[in-house]
């Protein structure tokens, strides 16, 4: 008995008519919520030309918002530098208050607490996630403005000699740096939440090999946990710092709008793009609206580009671990 | 051979070495103590002051002090143990500032709270007026109405994307999910105004209802997307191996045996995507604006919202009109907390929130 000739058969997937329609009325929803992205960015695009093409490059690096009077005496200028580099200026600040909260949150959840209350402190965490910017945003303009100018006086008084602490006009609310602390408070939960994800994932083994070899838990989590661990947190940063970047109401509560690039921090003077958005669509002129369709595009693509980095990083973590 | 003689031995007790003894209870308490000490001496020297000055103060003495306790046992020892007064005292702190807004918006939203606040709209009111005149009802329908018509858009979308990505595997797939991710981070304001250039200027040329609702839509359609697909994720392959070997096709396998699986998962997912957009101002500032009045038009002229109503009467700046909205804030708040308390009894514990 010889059979030479024994092929593989060619495996045919013959789908009935059902999956065909299945099948391609899923892409067409799936690839309709991909085309959402490009839809955005084309309809901003298209509306705002006019104004990139009116200021070119000074659109991004002038600092003058002006609409112009009615009469067209002063001619209208835009440009979003001051609100740009204050979209970055309260990113920073947030993401530097807010990073070292989430290690230590997520260190304490998932290395330190004990075990009984460790579920229901991530389910108060998910659930503080969850409470609406406008209520951070009245938060901060009623109970954190008063409190964190106390904290800016002191800043200033102790630390003016770094240029950034210093103040043109001892005026100490509505600054960058409480709007900073605000949105601390906003992203703390997001990058808290990947940074406990990729810390749990940590090897149990080398864990144990750590303490095996007379390591204290400390030295546990610094020479393991943390190495493991940081490039996850580089994306939870990252996620953190998109959020900060694109958030509106509650810096326009706590921020007071100045069309001045300000990199003092505790001044009382600043803005960001979402926010120059909000302040100014009630009242803009046809034109002006142009132009913060153009600041909403430049907004945009900044963050999904800071969104799709972080994605990238966070999902490389996840994958590793 | 009897158990009596078994028993008449002393059962030995397991040893604990790792308990804490007697003595490290009496010295933690002597490094509160020491702690509390000297906290108020840096209160003098720098003056730090008031309530959060001492907390200041004691938080950065107290790491201190049990890295001096601990220095018997060697550095490395005086090193964990301050380690671990920081993370703990790190945790604790912040906790504080969400424990001060939870306590806040409920604690000053008493104030606007009286028989009519739940029933009543603002139309014959003015914000400023007493407190016990006008209420949030068009709010709470405008919230109702908006989230029902974004559901209506985005909760098919992402399920129908998460079924594309986990069960079809289509071409696309790796690209819908990437991009489903990425979305979530696309700031809402911007969102706001795409819908305000298409639906509001093209469309309609008004404001509306149904632009707000669409707004929202896109922001909630990544929740929906992402947290469906981990829950679809869940579905054993086992299931879908023997659906097919039956003869079924994949239609009637993912409609009749995978969906019914994950039900409670869907709905915990749709719930998530609801919280996620129903304190959202920024999109309906651009679109569905503010109105006095309850309204329940969609198509023609502005509608009330909640965070639209706490917005505005934050705005307003009289006493009664802040305490308005902090009343708002204290209904909007409830009724997040209700969708998720929901969503985590509903979801059970294997559903998680996504990004």
């Amino acid at each position: 008995m010889e059979s030479t000739d024994l092929k593989q058969r060619e495996i045919v997937i013959r789908r009935g008519l059902a999956d065909r329609i299945f099948r391609r009325a899923m892409a067409t929803g799936a690839i309709l919520s991909l085309s959402l992205l490009a839809l955005i960015a084309s309809f901003l695009l298209f509306r705002g030309f006019e104004v990139f093409r009116d200021f070119g490059f000074s659109f991004i690096t002038s600092a003058k918002w002006d609409s112009g009077s009615a009469d067209g005496v002063t001619p209208a200028s835009f440009g979003i530098a001051a609100m740009l580099v204050g979209s970055v200026v309260t990113a920073i600040i947030a993401i530097t208050v807010a990073l070292p909260f989430a290690i230590c949150v997520a260190l304490f959840l998932e290395y330190y607490a004990p075990s009984f209350i460790r579920k229901p402190l991530t389910a108060v965490l998910d659930l503080v996630a969850a409470i609406p910017s406008v209520i951070y945003g009245i938060w901060g303009y009623t109970i954190l403005n008063n409190l964190a100018a106390g904290w800016a006086k002191s800043l200033n008084s102790w630390f003016d000699w770094i240029w950034f602490f210093k103040v043109p006009a001892p005026i100490f609310t509505r600054s960058p740096f409480i709007a900073g602390l605000l949105l601390a408070l906003m992203i703390l939960p997001i990058t808290t939440s990947v940074a406990r994800e990729v810390y749990s994932q940590a090897p149990r083994d080398q864990i144990d090999a750590a303490y095996g070899l007379g390591g204290t838990k400390w030295g546990a989590i610094r020479s393991v946990v943390m190495p493991f661990g940081r490039s996850g947190l580089v994306g939870g940063a990252m996620l953190g710092l998109g959020r900060a970047l694109g958030e509106t109401v509650a810096v326009y509560l706590v921020l007071n709008l100045v069309f001045k690039i300000n990199l003092q921090i505790l001044a009382s003077a600043g803005g960001n793009v979402a926010s120059l958005i909000a302040t100014r669509f009630s009242e803009a002129t046809p034109y002006e609206l142009k132009g913060l369709m153009a600041a909403g595009l430049v907004l945009f693509l900044v963050t999904l580009a800071v969104n799709a980095t972080a994605t990238l990083i966070v999902n490389r973590a996840r994958n590793t671990a | 051979m009897s158990t009596s003689s078994i028993e008449a031995t002393s059962i030995p007790q397991p040893q604990r070495p790792w308990r804490q003894a007697k003595r490290a209870w009496r010295q933690a308490i002597v490094m509160l103590v020491v702690s509390v000490v000297g906290a108020t001496l840096l209160m003098q020297v720098t003056g730090l002051a008031g309530v959060i000055g001492s907390y200041v103060a004691f938080a950065l003495v107290f790491p201190v002090v049990a890295f001096l306790a601990s220095m018997k046992y060697g550095k490395k020892a005086g090193q964990d143990k301050m380690a671990s007064a920081i993370i703990c005292l790190a945790f604790g702190t912040a906790f504080m500032p969400w424990m001060s807004i939870l306590f806040t918006v409920f604690n000053r939203g008493r104030e606007a709270f009286y028989s009519g606040f739940l029933t009543t709209d603002m139309l014959v009111n003015s914000s400023d007026q007493p407190l016990n005149m006008g209420g949030l009802s068009h709010a709470i329908v405008g919230t109702l109405i908006l989230i029902f018509i974004a559901s209506m858009v985005a909760i098919p979308l992402g399920i129908i994307t998460a079924i594309y990505i986990v069960e079809v595997k289509g071409r696309f797939a790796s690209y819908a999910r990437f991009f489903t991710q990425a979305m979530s981070g696309v700031p809402s304001i911007v969102a706001g105004l795409f819908i305000y250039t298409t639906i509001v200027v093209v469309v309609f040329n008004r404001f509306n209802a149904l632009a707000g609702g669409l707004a929202l839509a896109i922001l909630m359609l990544p929740t929906v997307a992402r947290t469906a697909e981990e829950v679809l994720k869940l579905v054993p392959d086992d299931l879908r191996a023997a659906s097919y070997a039956m003869g079924a096709s994949q239609f009637s396998t993912v409609f009749r045996i995978v969906l019914p699986t994950v039900r409670s998962g869907l709905v915990t997912a749709s719930i998530l995507g609801v919280a996620r957009v129903a304190g959202e101002t920024a999109p309906l500032l651009l679109t569905s604006q503010y109105f006095v009045q309850l309204t329940t038009n969609i198509l023609d002229g502005p509608m009330a919202s909640l965070p639209t109503y706490i917005f505005a009467n934050l705005g307003a700046g009289s006493d009664t009109s802040v305490a308005r909205a902090w009343g708002g804030s204290a209904v909007l708040m409830s009724i997040v907390f209700i969708l998720f308390v929901t969503a985590r009894l509903l979801g059970g514990r294997n559903t998680k929130s996504r990004h």
